[in-house]
């Protein structure tokens, strides 16, 4: 296997650089590859794949591989179309180039909301299927027959009829005089070859014998370490610092104020850190400093007893709430959450007048380039992004803060550098998934059945924070799962109210989902039980009008034996959720024990991710998923206290680990549709599933959480 | 000048001898395998053997490794082909893959010491080390496979 994030690769980028090299690298490749088209020996019909003479296949892949898979499924999809045998692919990372390698959706090369497959499926098979009729029609130049009469299978043209036979490197000079075809046809579903099939990951052998290189393991010739001390509370600035005992540290060599602080470069990150211990800085708090998660509850609960902006009105539920007749009222609360990715923040930068280069663990490149080309003063195109693998992303690495830090440190002190975050710097410096707070009412009719249902939410937007949406409009990222909730309810009312305090947002696997799957699967348990129905049937009649989230209700309550008899003490919960694309129910089974401890034995989750690519990597986002979803529902919790974080490491803000592990049973539900979203889908039904098992089992009603174990104390 | 066995191979490094082991591995002698997680023994992700031993070498100094003999991720095999790492394949283990090397230093030493482990000893042995993709389930099915591998024959 050879992907194009070895040692030998980035060390080469680097050395390059080291050596001098004055010019960019993107353009060198993009130049590079445009050339290509008319080298001999090598075809390259476009920016996602080149044939050279020898047959290997290149591929190009612009989704950065964050444990998702990218580096897998790109080559599948791409190998497959193109009839080449994925053994003999090889794959690399795409440098920064959003004129070539943006997203066809959004626009931006920027990678999230599960979008590597959905978002790009299309378009790389047509990449692949032009690059193929290409080599089938030079060969049936070279053969002297009609196209037509021409096959493609396993990395070679054939004409059936008389058994002659050309490898795809041997049509590489012919095939790369051929003009490009718009319109290509796509294989159907019936010849894939390796679409939905199981294939092993191919960056495994990288991983499993430390050869693959990470943000934090790129070295780069004459590359000094440093260590950035920061503001504890958010938003505050360097008024002064003293670096004389910092400096006095053996392997120290600067100490220089960047935006976000004050970094030590030494020779390595032990000396940074003991500088940085040494360091004297004083800060300028700023208003945040004023911020507790005190005050921030107290806000959201005065601002609840608002009107808040309509993000969904049907019917007239204010008026058949106000009728009377069985309503029924609930809060729910979710607090702050880090993304805490396994590989903590951190970034390479080499500044010259001439040009910028930046190695980084980034879900952004795109963002990342103009980033540095503001900076650094450059034109994008002499800012080199070279992303390796990410240690994690989750949303956090689609931030640029981590990089800026690099490009500002290296560039103070001409030299190429590290910076390297502590665990600690990373909790406390996070872009946090949103608290909220969030007020439910609903009427029910005499059999039970929801006739009204409304829902007021209060919290930050992420989008408005970033400037991504406008102040004053809906911010789309805190009321999805809400406001397309998928119940028939006549009379439905959603409203938000952005209340933000200054605490900086990021997007959290599955983002608004992350929560609202929580509070709204949650809420519509309760009317179940007050409506004396099986939660699972209660949901079921309400489904009418969204037969997706119906086949994979039905899906997991059949696969997890809904109804039928538990050991003593079990119990199940049942959720459904739609996000990125994909359609997702979970039933939990869990017990809970007299000290009020929670166990999850087991989750059954059924998924209707549209076409499953990869279906091994679709149970394996699934999951992960439920497992980043149980530490939340478990365990996370960030608080503030004047403007600063309160947990610093995993000691007080805990990941679930394998002894908490419940057996995760996935089922795909192929329902013909086109590609959905699988790194964030998994997340949302867990937390409801287990909160709604907990219930069934104890008869309390988890409103808040992570759940507090002594709420559920019977002893 | 500390001197220990890494990899099969002596070195000597001139180092402080409060410096954790961890950052000699990644800086001082460029095996970037060993990756840095918590600084607080709380992850798992630096593990590496310690005389055949699991250790955190974050907390190590690298004092305490003076005469003895480290392995690493890199040193568990020569061609990748340890039955833990073939298991973590055949199970598709690896998601981001950034815990991976210390998850399979810790699965290696489980297996050296108890070669049929119970899924009680799983937990035992493998709690310290925080997996955030989530592989959990992977990690027990893969140690159940390496074990039923390393039985067979394969070392």
């Amino acid at each position: 296997m050879k992907t194009g994030i070895s040692r030998r690769a980035l060390l080469k980028g680097g050395l390059a650089v080291g050596a001098g090299l004055s010019i960019g690298f993107p353009v060198v490749q993009a130049a590079r590859r445009v050339a290509r088209a008319q080298t001999p020996g090598v075809f390259a019909p476009n920016q996602w794949l080149r044939i050279d003479r020898d047959g290997v296949v290149t591929i190009v892949n612009s989704v950065p591989e964050m444990g998702q898979g990218s580096l897998t499924t790109t080559s599948m999809i791409i190998a497959d179309e193109l009839d080449a045998v994925l053994d003999n692919v090889r794959v690399e990372q795409a440098p920064a180039n959003p004129a070539l390698y943006k997203n066809p959706v959004t626009g931006n090369q920027a990678y999230g909301g599960s979008r590597g497959v959905r978002d790009h499926f299309d378009m790389w098979r047509k990449a692949a299927a032009g690059a193929r009729e290409m080599l089938a029609q030079a060969a049936a130049n070279e053969w002297g027959v009609p196209v037509e009469s021409v096959e493609t299978e396993a990395g070679a043209a054939l004409h059936r009829a008389t058994g002659r036979r050309l490898l795809y490197g041997q049509l590489v000079d012919r095939a790369q005089q051929l003009p490009v075809p718009q319109n290509p046809t796509l294989k159907t579903p019936d010849k894939f070859r390796y679409i939905g099939k199981v294939v092993h990951r191919r960056d495994t052998p990288e991983k499993i014998t430390g050869r693959g290189v990470y943000g934090m393991d790129v070295q780069v010739p004459g590359m000094l370490v440093a260590s950035i001390e920061r503001c504890p509370v958010f938003g505050g600035k360097v008024k002064s610092f003293d670096a004389t005992a910092a400096k006095r540290v053996k392997g120290v060599k600067h100490v220089v104020q960047v935006s976000n602080g004050v970094a030590v470069v030494a020779d390595g990150l032990w000396p940074a850190l003991q500088g940085r211990k040494a360091l004297r800085v004083t800060w300028d708090e700023g208003p945040t400093a004023q911020v507790s998660s005190a005050t921030i509850t107290r806000e959201y609960e005065a601002a609840a007893k608002q009107p808040g902006q309509v993000a969904k009105n049907e019917g007239d539920a204010e008026k058949v709430l106000a009728g009377g007749g069985r309503v029924h009222e609930a809060v729910y609360q979710v607090p702050f959450l880090e993304h805490a990715c396994m590989e903590p923040m951190n970034a390479t930068a080499q500044v010259t007048p001439e040009a910028c280069v930046i190695w980084a663990p980034t879900q952004n490149p795109g963002g990342t380039q103009a980033m540095a080309a503001k900076l650094t003063g450059l034109p994008p195109e002499k800012v080199t992004v070279n992303t390796t693998l990410l240690g994690g992303g989750f949303g956090r690495r689609g931030e640029l803060d981590f990089i800026v830090d690099a490009v500002e440190t290296a560039k103070a002190v001409g030299k190429p550098v590290k910076v390297m975050w502590t665990r600690e710097d990373d909790i406390t410096h996070g872009f946090y998934r949103p608290a909220t707070h969030n007020v439910f009412r609903a009427a029910l009719d005499a059999n039970g059945a929801p006739v009204a249902w409304f829902t007021r939410m209060v919290g930050p937007g992420i989008l408005i924070q970033k400037g991504r949406a406008q102040a004053g409009t809906i911010d789309a990222a805190a009321v999805e799962a809400v406001r397309n909730m998928p119940y028939d309810i006549q009379n439905l009312r959603i409203e938000w109210i952005n209340k933000d305090l200054g605490i900086p947002l990021g997007f959290w696997r599955s983002v608004g989902a992350s929560q609202n799957g929580f509070i709204v699967e949650s809420f519509i348990d309760e009317l179940a039980h007050l409506a004396g129905k099986d939660p699972y049937e209660y949901r079921r009649a309400l489904l009418g009008k969204s037969p997706r989230h119906k086949g994979v209700l039905e899906l997991a309550a059949t696969k997890a034996s809904w109804g039928a008899p538990l050991p003593p003490g079990r119990a199940r919960g049942i959720a459904v959720a739609f996000s990125y694309g994909s359609y997702v129910a979970t039933v939990a089974e869990v017990s809970v024990a007299p000290d009020g401890a929670v166990r999850v034995h087991r989750l059954v989750a059924a998924i209707d991710p549209g076409l499953a690519v990869n279906p091994e990597q679709v149970r394996a986002q699934m999951e992960g998923g439920a497992v980043y979803a149980l530490t939340a529902t478990f365990y996370g919790r960030i608080t503030i206290d004047r403007g600063r974080v309160q947990q610093s490491n995993f000691n007080d803000y805990p990941m679930l680990r394998i002894n908490e592990m419940p057996v995760v049973d996935v089922h795909i539900l192929d329902s013909g549709e086109a590609p959905g979203g699988l790194g964030e889908p998994g997340v949302p039904t867990v937390a409801p599933a287990v909160c709604n098992a907990v219930y069934a089992a104890t008869g309390k009603r988890v409103r808040s959480l992570p759940i507090d174990r002594n709420e559920l104390r019977r002893a | 000048m500390i001197t220990f066995t890494i990899n099969g191979r002596r070195r000597q490094v001139d180092v402080p001898p409060e410096m954790p082991l961890l950052w000699v591995i990644r800086e001082t002698l460029g095996l970037t395998g060993t990756k840095y997680g918590c600084g607080m023994a709380l992850c798992g992700v630096c593990t590496v053997h310690l005389d055949g031993a699991p250790v955190r070498t974050c907390v190590t100094p690298v004092s305490a490794v003076a005469g003895k003999k480290v392995t690493t991720i890199e040193g568990l095999s020569d061609k990748g082909d340890h039955p833990v790492q073939r298991a973590w394949t055949e199970v598709d283990v690896p998601q981001c893959g950034f815990c991976q090397p210390g998850q399979i230093m810790s699965a290696a030493a489980l297996l050296a010491t108890k070669p049929s482990p119970t899924d009680a000893d799983i937990d035992d042995a493998m709690s310290g080390n925080i997996c955030r993709c989530g592989t959990y389930q992977r990690i027990r099915a893969a140690i159940h496979r390496a074990a039923a591998l390393k039985k067979g024959g394969a070392r």
